[in-house]
């Protein structure tokens, strides 16, 4: 009964396995859940490219610290035909952001008569986060979509103060973000189809957030081709 | 009573349904502006101009034509303070634009939020028009482009245009010689001819300006060495 102490090394372990770096100090020697606004709601996602096409994965779990209250949270989100966007962090912020962002990029179609593409997306995310730079959105971001007429698979993330990292293999963020980039350096492999894409995206969702207690809870990944968007939800373990 | 009359905007309408300002800051681009003209080619866009000025004053950095990004230039006709408000503030639109998308904005855009200016200056309390028309030549994802952009606020794309003083006869004479398939090359040259159409006294590579936008997409202000080729050429 009550939480682990962090003495105890056996029994349940109702506390995240790994440390954040440079947190070291715990209050009272007792630690409730997380503290840091960032991992109050808890989250995971990861995105991934392949061969002409692009998937987002994430939990679907909402909580308030340890107390899980929702459990079809909504965290990937389409701006686009071409771009889908997803986000981790404090849930009201996830929203927020989701929201402003599609005005946005709609108020850029119908102003441009073009679709915005993912990379240009991708920067204008950055420069809204940055505005906030004394008081941000606690939001870390993932883009993905297909960039142009070849449609070449794009995928970006950001932290919270729009600093991108630009990869071609995958990007994660969340609470899970460690135990994510250990199952996809495990798993990924360059130019995967759709399905195989989907098979590897869910399996590295679904092993990461089993070592998370604040993620999980259902799982859906979302699928952007040049002709297809696919939304599949996974079935994991509801604990 | 008579200090509200003065808290409103300048710009009243009419009741005939003019804004008369309006009319008058035409009046100074094609009355007293001196004659530009824009010509579309299928592989680029020209820009030219009357430069002339007093025989004392040094031409040295003095540009009628100037790059708003690296891929659209414009050119006025009117006046030339005006002017140059308008073009730091399409430069400082452009960066601006870049900095939130780090992509080029299309010209189409970029002439859309400079006439937006030009119209909020007829509606906005305590200003006035700016007393200048633009010619803003871009070449971007969708092609070579050619925009107007009026002291009201409006702004048109055009295949080839003129405005300033000789603008009536100019745009005859562009009617007549245009073709959809002219190369940037051929309109170098008509341009060059239309100029010199209403051009009083002779016309030389000091007294005009010409700026040229190619496939390349780098907008360039010829040099007079350059301009003085094209009108060897066209005197032939």
């Amino acid at each position: 009964s009550g939480p682990s102490d962090s003495s105890s090394g056996e029994g349940s372990r109702a506390r995240r396995a790994v440390e954040r770096p440079g947190r070291h100090k715990q209050q009272g020697g007792r630690r409730r859940g997380a503290m840091s606004i960032l991992e109050y709601n808890g989250s995971a996602l990861v995105a991934m490219t392949g061969k002409n096409c692009v998937a987002i994965a994430s939990d679907t779990r909402f909580g308030a610290q340890q107390l899980t209250i929702g459990t079809n949270m909504k965290r990937v989100f389409k701006m686009n035909d071409k771009t889908l966007l997803g986000l981790s962090g404090l849930a009201s912020d996830v929203m927020t952001v989701s929201q402003k962002l599609r005005l946005q990029t709609d108020m850029y179609k119908l102003q441009e008569e073009r679709e915005m593409k993912p990379s240009v997306f991708n920067n204008m995310l950055s420069s809204f986060l940055y505005a906030r730079r004394f008081g941000p959105y606690f939001v870390e971001p993932l883009v993905a979509g297909l960039e142009g007429p070849e449609n070449k698979p794009f995928i970006a993330g950001q932290d919270l103060l729009g600093a991108s990292v630009f990869t071609d293999d995958f990007v994660v963020c969340g609470t899970s973000e460690q135990e994510l980039f250990g199952t996809c350096e495990s798993f990924y492999k360059p130019n995967l189809g759709p399905d195989e894409l989907f098979e590897t995206i869910a399996q590295c969702m679904l092993a990461a957030v089993d070592r998370d207690c604040l993620a999980g809870w259902g799982g859906v990944v979302h699928i952007l081709t040049p002709t297809k968007y696919i939304v599949k939800e996974l079935k994991g373990r509801h604990d | 009573m008579g200090d509200s009359a003065y808290s409103f905007s300048l710009t009243t309408f009419s009741p005939s349904g003019k804004l008369l300002q309006i009319e008058h800051a035409l009046n100074a681009v094609n009355k007293k502006g001196k004659t530009s003209l824009g010509i579309r080619a299928k592989d680029g866009v020209v820009l030219a101009t009357s430069r002339k000025v007093p025989a004392l004053v040094d031409l040295e950095g003095f540009h009628k034509v100037n790059s708003v990004t690296d891929s659209i230039g414009v050119v006025y006709s009117g006046l030339g303070p005006d002017y140059r408000v308008l073009l730091k503030r399409a430069r400082k639109h452009a960066q601006a634009y870049y900095r939130k998308f780090l992509d080029d904005i299309p010209t189409s855009q970029l002439a859309r939020g400079t006439a937006q200016v030009m119209q909020e200056y007829t509606q906005a309390g305590g200003v006035r028009p700016f007393g200048v028309s633009l010619l803003i030549a871009g070449y971007d994802d969708d092609g070579p482009q050619l925009y107007q952009a009026d002291p009201s606020g409006a702004f048109f794309g055009w295949k080839a245009t003129a405005i300033g003083q000789d603008f009536v006869n100019a745009k005859t004479f562009l009617e007549k010689r245009y073709n959809d398939d002219i190369e940037l090359e051929d309109a170098i040259h008509t341009a060059l001819l239309t100029m010199r159409e209403g051009f009083e006294g002779e016309m030389t590579e000091h007294n005009i300006e010409i700026g040229i936008i190619d496939s390349s997409r780098k907008f360039r202000v010829l040099t007079p060495a350059e301009v003085r080729d094209y009108l060897d050429e066209a005197a032939d």
